[in-house]
């Protein structure tokens, strides 16, 4: 049964963490929020060593004509932003000490 | 002995004498009565920052404000002769609102070449001229030139775009803003628009969020948890001092050194930093303004260490510039003595590359992540300052000035608006 891939054929490895190439912050930022840490730290520890690579095949591309595989990579990189805040820094979810608070994104780039 | 150069007063607070340096009451700022009062004095009688022109990119396109502090939804939009113009939003025959869509009570945004009202279909131009009555013939001597829009003061200074409710106001925007302003002009503004926006409602008055923005005193404390950790007590240890403060009338801006970008030592800052090259002071690899030198108001004392500048335009409006060429924005939006809604707005050069697009994507985020420290311990000060108990004055230091500033500024204009007020009764 053939599968379809969401993310470029050079980032196979990552296919398991496909579901972080999300568009927007506020989907990558709801999908952290209701993680474990142990997700995280997993999605972490595969794509993070991966990141020049992501970088450089990205940069194969004028950022306004990325084909929908590499901007898939290009989200999965954000959400790594945003799971980098727990990983690196809080050693939880959500930051300490944000009680109900919350910051939404309002207006982003499309891309 | 302090690390920067202080005025010869010593302090810079005792440079500002009228500031005064006893200890302060925050009862401007758990008071509805007084919050009614800010709304008469200051929300309906000062410039109010509303966003860019950008926001409004061709002839006819417009946006909607609910401005809860003036008591008041507004319709701003671009004329067909290129000029921006504000109107109330309320159509002139029994009152509707013009301009919305599916909930009354939410702002939205488009391009049209004329208003219409969905109640009876009165049309307006984008002058606000009222162009067409529905069965206009069943009215009584009605002459449509009596039915514009109300109009409401509307100006642009460097794409800014503000408004002033006073109707009786004459004091232009731009003499308004005042000498921290003129030296900002010539700033490449229209440059940076690729735009993230965020939103927050804040269960806090309004002036105790901006005070959280503008003082660093905090940051080596409540963010000691985004330093690596032997940068986090060395931080803590130096404390904080800015760079240089500024005070122009109800004004004020704070020059701040930092943003290790790159850092000497690469161990100092996270490893998504050092993979993106990027932090919260922005990306570390410039983007490119197109200009020689930065305007006087930025980096004032042109330091070498210089990081970041933070402007206060009364009420409610901050401009943050960062030394790798993005700015950031705050806007403080009350809508109840003890709470208002925060908008932060990024812009930068828009990215060329996906590793540019990233290195601001990780300074966004950053920004998200400081914010949301910053807006829960403002509740819990809320919360206490309104609670029942026999403290009611709090120290304020050097580097605490632009809050003494601030509450004493909001005093001041309620104070005058209730002489005036007096006076006229």
């Amino acid at each position: 049964m053939a599968t379809t891939s969401v993310l470029p054929s050079e980032f196979a490895d990552l296919e398991p963490f496909a579901g972080w190439a999300l568009q927007g912050e506020r989907a990558r930022y709801a999908k952290r929020i209701e993680s474990t840490m142990d997700e995280l730290q997993a999605f972490y520890d595969a794509a993070f060593p991966r990141t020049q690579a992501a970088l450089d095949y990205l940069d194969q591309f004028p950022l306004d004509e990325l084909p929908e595989d590499a901007k898939h990579l290009l989200w999965l990189y954000c959400a790594l932003i945003t799971v980098s805040f727990p990983v690196e820094a809080w050693r939880q979810p959500r930051v300490p000490d944000s009680g109900a608070s919350s910051i939404d994104a309002i207006l982003e780039p499309v891309i | 002995m302090p690390h920067y150069t202080k005025p010869a007063e010593g302090s810079w607070t005792q440079h500002y004498p009228e500031l005064g340096t006893d200890p302060v009451s925050y009862d401007d700022s758990i008071s509805p009565e007084f919050y009614e009062l800010e709304r008469e004095a200051i929300f309906r009688r000062t410039w109010l920052n509303l966003g860019r022109v950008e926001q409004l990119p061709r002839k006819g396109s417009y946006f909607t404000r609910e401005m809860d502090a003036a008591g008041t939804s507004i319709i701003v939009v671009r004329g067909m002769d290129d000029e921006v113009r504000a109107f109330h939003n309320m159509c002139r025959h029994r009152g509707n609102k013009l301009v919305w869509q599916d909930y009354p009570r939410e702002e939205t945004s488009g391009v049209c070449r004329q208003f219409q009202c969905k109640y009876h279909a009165w049309r307006y131009d984008l002058q606000g001229q009222c162009t067409f009555v529905q069965q206009e013939q069943e009215f009584f001597d009605l002459d449509k030139a009596d039915y514009s829009l109300a109009a409401v003061q509307c100006e642009v200074w460097e794409g800014w775009i503000f408004v002033n409710f006073d109707a009786s106001n004459t004091t232009p925007l731009r003499e308004y803003l005042g000498e921290l302003a003129w030296g900002l002009e010539g700033y490449p503004f229209d440059k940076l628009t690729q735009v993230h926006r965020y939103r927050s409602e804040i269960g806090a008055n309004w002036k105790l969020f901006i005070d959280a923005f503008v003082e660093f005193y905090h940051a080596p404390i409540l963010h000691s948890g985004q330093y690596q950790p032997d940068e986090a007590a060395k931080v803590a240890s130096y404390g904080y001092e800015a760079l240089a403060y500024g005070i122009d009338g109800p004004h004020g801006m704070v020059s701040s050194w930092g943003g290790i970008a790159p850092p000497k030592d690469p161990s100092m800052v996270k490893p998504m930093e050092r993979e993106l090259r990027s932090g919260l002071f922005g990306p570390w690899d410039h983007a490119d303004l197109g200009i020689d030198e930065l305007p006087p108001s930025v980096n004032p004392t042109r330091h070498k260490n210089w990081g970041t500048d933070s402007f206060v335009f009364f009420p409610n409006f901050m401009i943050l510039f960062w030394k790798p060429n993005w700015v950031l924005t705050y806007h403080y939006w009350p809508t109840s003595y003890n709470t208002h809604i925060f908008e932060g707005t990024a812009y930068f050069v828009p990215p060329k590359t996906a590793r540019e697009r990233l290195a601001q994507e990780y300074a966004v985020v950053s920004f998200k992540e400081y914010g949301l420290q910053d807006a829960n311990t403002l509740e819990a000060t809320q919360s206490m300052l309104e609670s029942n108990t026999p403290v009611k004055t709090f120290p304020l230091n050097d580097q605490e000035i632009l809050l003494r500033h601030l509450h004493h500024t909001a005093r001041r204009y309620v104070d005058e608006y209730q002489k005036t007020t007096l006076v006229g009764a």
